[in-house]
């Protein structure tokens, strides 16, 4: 395939056509920060952190779904990118119950390390406090409505990966929601073929493996109880 | 507690600064005249909001403390429950969840009265500068002290800027 010449960041690169500006950036080393983009699957410029300046046009474009052109010119970094990748976070922590402190998901979360490495030090919108619920219907999985941010990674992973499309997206605006086939719940889905790939894609707590939630972390005494009635009894003989 | 964490930069900091109002400190009334003031917790009841007023009013710098102050938190989240959440999560926690003498506190003047909607301080009053984490661990408390005392405006970057 024919070569592309552009610069990113006045940095001279060369990226085969159809690739798309974030894959020429990254192979260049040069970082531009994602949410909903996941190696893999299809990108789908959902969640607009990836935005860059492309010259010649006022728009800004999201490199994941941009592809290279000879000539090319991108900023990926500027006053008024951070602004706007800065904003952007702000308003998917104003649009959900995002709260660090009790989220599964603290420490290794990938919406909340972009808002630290964005220097988001507080929200400027109000919050807007919806109510959402948890669909735990799963026997092993299991989906907090409240912490998603609709980039759609599960969905994909489920369609294009593992091939089985029980994860679709309900909804429009603000009160889209990702659901299980024609929005039962999830326990009930026919489809599902609980791999946990839509656990793995997740970028927040919103999906996650029952068991790994503070409250659920009961202790599992039955097999102590087991031994000790069985010695106190002499079931066993020794 | 997380400020007590500081350990010995608080002897050095005794000398620094004059700590004129806090939980520990034997003083009812907020004084005037403040250089600064770190403020935890979510603006929760009409006593919260009252003291806010009073505290922006005679200090030059405030910092919202801790993620309560600076997003809402964990306070915030009976928000959720939406127009009566008040009198719901009064109910859940004195009636339906007590084990006996069942009854709303009630004390005009004494039992400040919830706000129907919890809010960050910033959403009340105006904020100088935002000191986040849950608690703020006490190496960026130390650094925004730092950079207030030696006179700089205080930045915080990068994982200093962690909620949770």
């Amino acid at each position: 395939m024919a070569a592309k010449t552009l610069t990113i960041d006045g940095k001279q690169i060369s990226a085969e056509a159809g690739t798309t500006v974030l894959q020429a950036a990254r192979e260049a080393g040069i970082r531009i920060p994602t949410l909903c983009h996941l190696e893999g699957i299809m990108d789908i410029g959902a969640c607009r952190l990836c935005l860059v300046e492309v010259k010649g046009t006022t728009k800004l474009l999201s490199a994941c779904t941009t592809k290279v052109f000879e000539g090319m010119e991108v900023t990926t970094t500027s006053e008024r990118l951070q602004k706007y990748r800065r904003m952007t976070l702000e308003l998917l922590f104003a649009e959900r119950n995002h709260v660090c402190a009790v989220c599964v998901a603290n420490g290794h979360c990938e919406l909340q390390s972009l808002a630290y490495e964005q220097g988001m030090d507080h929200v400027r919108y109000d919050y807007c406090f919806p109510k959402w619920g948890m669909d735990l219907t799963h026997p092993s999985l299991g989906m907090d409505h409240n912490r998603c941010i609709l980039c759609t990674r599960c969905v994909r992973v489920c369609w294009y990966i593992e091939g089985a499309g029980t994860k679709n997206v309900a909804g429009r605006g603000g009160r889209s929601m990702v659901i299980s086939d024609m929005n039962e719940p999830w326990g009930d889905s026919e489809t599902c073929t609980s791999c946990g790939k839509c656990v793995m894609s997740c970028p927040t707590g919103a999906l996650f493996s029952k068991g790994s939630t503070a409250g659920e972390s009961e202790r599992d005494r039955s097999k102590l109880e087991f031994i000790v009635n069985a010695r106190e009894k002499k079931q066993w003989t020794v | 507690m997380s400020f007590l964490d500081m350990d010995e930069f608080l002897i050095e900091l005794a000398g620094k600064i004059e700590i004129v109002y806090s939980p520990i400190v034997d003083r009812k009334e907020y004084p005037e005249g403040v250089d600064l003031c770190l403020i935890e917790g979510a603006v929760c009841n009409e006593d919260n909001l009252e003291i806010l007023h009073r505290i922006r009013k005679r200090t030059r710098v405030l910092v919202s403390f801790g993620d309560c102050a600076v997003t809402g938190n964990v306070p915030a989240i009976r928000n959720q429950l939406g127009a009566g959440n008040t009198t719901e999560v009064l109910q859940c926690a004195y009636i339906e969840n007590a084990q006996d003498h069942k009854v709303l506190p009630r004390h005009e003047g004494i039992v400040p009265a919830l706000l129907s909607r919890v809010v960050p301080v910033h959403e009340a009053v105006a904020v100088e500068y935002h000191l986040p984490g849950c608690p703020p661990p006490a190496d960026r408390i130390r650094a925004v002290l730092e950079q207030v005392l030696s006179g700089t405006a205080p930045k915080l970057s990068g994982p200093q800027l962690k909620f949770g």
